[in-house]
């Protein structure tokens, strides 16, 4: 633990210091350089922002209607016959679309269950082993102008409906 | 199909949260998130500026090629269509690596980074392209092998042990990678057909 703690301290401060040291060493004018690739990040930024904005206020909109724990509820009859605890639902139907507001949804079933019991474990897993597809794919794409994602979500869906059967089988198995 | 779902997820919103009587609460979230969204984008903006510089330097210093033709044996085989010591695979590993250390705030300016040599590469820039889509499958499956704010939310919550389920984690994130690889690959052969 000691080890990694280190390690993790100091990766970050010898890559801020190492890329620029081996820059000057290769000759580049690291001060410009710098400059002109952080003016490229603002550019980034303004672009991505309206593909944000656009996501947050439909999800915000969704969740504010009731609509998202009705449909929580509704499929739950057929997850209570795979044994999936009902709490983890939510959970994994926010988290392709928002992974600010999944940490906070793993939070509260912490809250009401226990940081140790198998539903909280279970969350931890299914928002630690997936991403927020929905959002990378709208974010990236937005970024880069492309309009048109042809099978990119269905391909990260299909990776998230499947890292969740393993979290499942894999929680099952050893915290069960 | 982006269209759709977000049409769906406003009209569904306003009309179910109309009929629960809950239409200011939908209206106040819709104003809401124009807030969340400055306050994402601008925490970010700050981090993303500075990875874009230090990125500006490596690719200049040749370090970024370094690293792409290190790694190309892995990368050619699932980027085949892109040149094997093209810059845009350096951006490509960085933004895996800084992933797979549970390092987001690196790992996203890497990645817009790629998209953006991506972009360059494809033919039409309006459509994802081919080599886009497997970056995108690899950015939304990848593993973290330290998930930071689920370890401290674990922690703050008083379990015994934090970090009992990094082990689950990446072995369900390998799972989901490895569906994700086989069903772009796929998809991917589908789509080559259908065009021809």
């Amino acid at each position: 633990m000691a080890v990694i703690n280190l390690l993790a301290q100091w990766l970050l401060p010898v890559i801020l210091a190492g890329i620029p040291l081996y820059g000057y060493l290769k000759g580049v004018k690291v001060y410009e350089t710098f400059i002109e690739g952080a003016e490229e990040g603002l550019a980034i930024a303004l672009r991505i922002f309206p593909f944000v904005l656009a996501i947050f206020m439909a999800v915000g909109m969704f969740r504010t209607s009731g609509l998202f724990d009705l449909l929580a509820r509704a499929i739950s009859p057929f997850t209570t016959l795979f044994h999936i605890p009902a709490d983890v639902i939510p959970v994994v139907l926010l988290r392709p679309l928002s992974g600010s507001a999944t940490l906070g949804l793993v939070g509260e079933v912490m809250k009401t269950h226990g940081a140790d019991a198998f539903v909280s474990r279970l969350a931890a897993v299914v928002q630690g082993s997936s991403d927020t597809t929905f959002f990378v794919l709208t974010l990236y794409f937005g970024s880069v102008g492309v309009r048109d994602p042809r099978y990119a979500l269905p391909v990260g869906l299909i990776g998230d409906a499947v890292g969740f059967i393993a979290a499942i089988l894999v929680c099952g198995w050893i915290f069960g | 199909m982006l269209n759709v779902i977000w049409l769906f997820l406003i009209v569904s919103a306003v009309i179910y949260g109309g009929a629960r009587g809950q239409v200011n609460e939908v209206t106040a979230a819709a104003m809401a998130s124009g807030r969340s969204a400055v306050d994402l984008v601008l925490g970010l903006t700050g981090v993303l500026c500075l990875w874009m510089g230090l990125m500006k330097i490596a690719e200049k210093s040749g370090l970024v090629h370094l690293i792409a033709r290190a790694l190309a044996p892995l990368t050619a085989r699932l980027f085949p269509e892109i040149p094997r010591d093209h810059p845009v695979l350096g951006a490509i590993v960085l933004n895996v690596s800084a992933n797979l250390l549970g390092l987001g705030n690196a790992a996203t300016p890497f990645g817009l980074k790629a998209m953006a040599g991506l972009s360059e590469l494809a033919e039409d820039k309006a459509v994802a392209s081919k080599s886009m889509i497997t970056f995108m499958a690899l950015v939304t499956q990848s593993v973290t092998l330290v998930p930071a704010s689920l370890i401290a939310l674990r922690l703050a919550s008083g379990a015994a042990n934090p970090m009992d389920i990094v082990g689950p984690s990446v072995f369900a994130s390998l799972c989901g990678t490895a569906a994700t690889l086989m069903a772009n690959s796929a998809m991917a052969r589908r789509h080559a057909r259908r065009r021809k």
